[in-house]
């Protein structure tokens, strides 16, 4: 059940180079929220909402935290926001990723900004979560301590190598695979990045879920804009990642 | 709300504010915000003979005051309208507004009589769809064939007939002539401005389908204009639309001739918007002892 409403930012960090990290004080929406949902936030003077993935979710507190990177001028006046001001978002939004029991061992794999919204699902599975997340370097590393302190075994990797492991997420994913074989994988960054996953995880006869980004307009379901490729018995169509996702079953998807 | 209630067509509307079709689905993602009986009625997603997956993403575009949009016409056919959206919407209290859409004129004539006996209370006849290569709006921008599917339309229906416009003609008010001599019962406007973005990096459009339909508080004084032009040339009631998202903007549409107004882009904005106009309405006719919003249609002075 999603709410629209204005609510106050109780706390905001800058994590890299235009990306911030903002707490929201909304608990009938914390309590709600799942990880892998998104909210749609109103940035004053645009028309659209932006959505963006709930990074994490403390429904002891109430708050939800939203991590998002300046793309552009919406973006922008987003990251103007200060602690005290109130944000005006719908949430929570959409499918979150599906999970297991706790006992089960999930790999959280997050390329870039799509790496915040594994967070949440990480912290579902402690212990058993190993995350895999991948920056272009060193300066754009984020969330690295949140999943250590939620007990996930994390993976570092960099295309320059100057954190962490050189090279891409996949690479780590491979070695990973060979020593273990976990119950799930969870997915979200660039759309190559999700295809190769994807195969990866077949081949290994892992399930796999993919969060994806759309353009997007409603955020609910109606306007219909944010189509995506999906099969499903064989059969070819358009989902919208607002409501039939953002989270898919990386199986469903249709990569081009 | 005996303010707001207006005839439109010979059916009784509890206010003269409706979401606009395609921006709204069916309503069953903003009843999560709302009671869908606060609505006058409901203009529904256009709806085809058969099932559409419409135009490859992105579909849409952010411009100022308003976006671009090329679903398509997406939607699950006339059939699973009436067998699993019909039935849920007749429960709601609201009047509903079947929009149809179809690729010739013999397509939106037996979409008209599939819908025949149903409890849909006004067809809402889509001739203005940019987004779509056959039908749509290359019947709206011929006065000649817009007046056929008219005809065709009305003949095989049952329900009271509304022809939704396209602004993107040389003459709005010669095409909304043209359906009223062949039989329209209202006519609603206008439809989305073909409009196009650009990426200056990628130089790619924005749009997957290039070019695709402007709504929103932009298109809002175009609109306006339109409606006030096509009120005083028909004698049929005008439904009035395009970039409507405050009361205020509602109050200028009637003033210009429209009896009920259509609210589309700004619910993406703000999902509360359709509600926050009949609460505005309502009190400006209490604030300007104004017995029935009827009273205002078509009073703007002109110079």
């Amino acid at each position: 059940m999603y709410k629209q409403g204005k609510y106050p930012i109780v706390s905001k960090k800058t994590l890299a180079k235009g990306i911030f990290d903002i707490e929201i004080y909304c608990p009938h929406i914390a309590q709600a929220a799942q990880a892998g949902q998104f909210a749609q936030v109103a940035a004053e003077g645009f028309f659209l909402r932006r959505p963006i993935s709930i990074c994490d979710i403390d429904k002891t507190k109430g708050t939800i935290r939203l991590v998002f990177e300046v793309r552009g001028k919406g973006t922008d006046k987003l990251s103007e926001l200060n602690k005290g001001d109130l944000i005006d978002i719908i949430a929570p939004l959409g499918n979150g990723f599906k999970t297991l029991e706790k006992d089960k061992k999930c790999v959280c794999i997050g390329g870039g900004i799509g790496t915040p919204p594994m967070l949440g699902i990480a912290k579902e599975y402690g212990e058993n979560a190993t995350v895999i997340s991948g920056f272009r370097n060193m300066a754009a590393v984020i969330l690295q301590e949140d999943f250590k302190s939620c007990g996930a075994n994390t993976i570092l990797c960099t295309d320059d190598g100057s954190a962490g492991k050189k090279g891409f997420v996949t690479d780590a994913l491979a070695e990973v695979l060979e020593t273990e074989k976990p119950d799930i994988i969870y997915a979200c960054g660039p759309m190559i990045m999700l295809k190769n996953i994807t195969k990866m995880a077949a081949d290994s006869g892992i399930y796999c879920q993919v969060s994806l980004e759309q353009r997007m307009a409603c955020g609910v379901g109606a306007c219909l804009v944010c189509a995506c490729r999906t099969v499903k018995d064989g059969q070819e169509f358009n989902s919208h990642v607002c409501k039939d996702g953002p989270v898919f079953d990386s199986e469903e998807v249709v990569f081009e | 709300m005996s303010r707001l209630n207006v005839n439109f067509c010979g059916i009784d509307f509890k206010n003269p504010v409706i979401p606009a079709s395609g921006t709204f689905g069916y309503g069953r993602e903003y009843e999560q915000f709302y009671p869908l009986s606060k609505l006058g009625g409901i203009s529904v997603k256009g709806t085809t003979l058969h099932r559409r997956e419409g135009n490859p993403a992105p579909r849409v575009a952010e411009t100022p005051s308003g976006m671009l949009n090329s679903v398509g016409l997406q939607n699950g056919g006339v059939d699973k309208f009436l067998n699993y959206e019909l039935p849920n919407l007749v429960t709601k209290d609201t009047r509903i507004i079947a929009n149809i859409a179809g690729s010739t004129i013999e397509e939106c004539a037996e979409l008209a009589q599939k819908l025949n006996g149903s409890a849909v209370d006004l067809i809402e006849l889509n001739i203005s769809c940019p987004n779509v290569k056959q039908g749509g709006a290359a019947f709206g921008t011929d006065c000649l064939i817009a007046g056929e599917v008219t005809k065709a339309v009305k003949e095989a229906s049952d329900k009271p007939l509304m022809v939704k416009l396209s602004p993107n003609v040389t003459s709005i008010v010669d095409i909304a002539k043209s359906v009223e001599a062949n039989g329209a019962d209202a006519v609603s406007l206008i439809n989305t401005l073909l409009g196009m973005r650009i990426d200056i990096r990628t130089r790619r459009p924005i749009l997957k389908n290039n070019v695709g339909g402007l709504s929103g508080p932009a298109v809002f004084p175009v609109a306006v204009r339109m409606v006030w032009h096509v009120a005083n040339a028909v004698s049929i009631p005008v439904c009035g639309m395009g970039g409507i998202s405050t009361w205020e903007d509602a109050v200028e549409m009637m003033l210009a001739g429209a009896q009920t107004v259509q609210v589309g882009a700004a619910i993406f904005a703000d999902p509360y918007a359709p509600v926050k106009i009949i609460e505005g309405l309502e009190k400006f006719c209490e604030d300007n002892g104004i017995d029935n919003i009827s009273e205002i249609v078509g009073t703007v002075k002109p110079w």
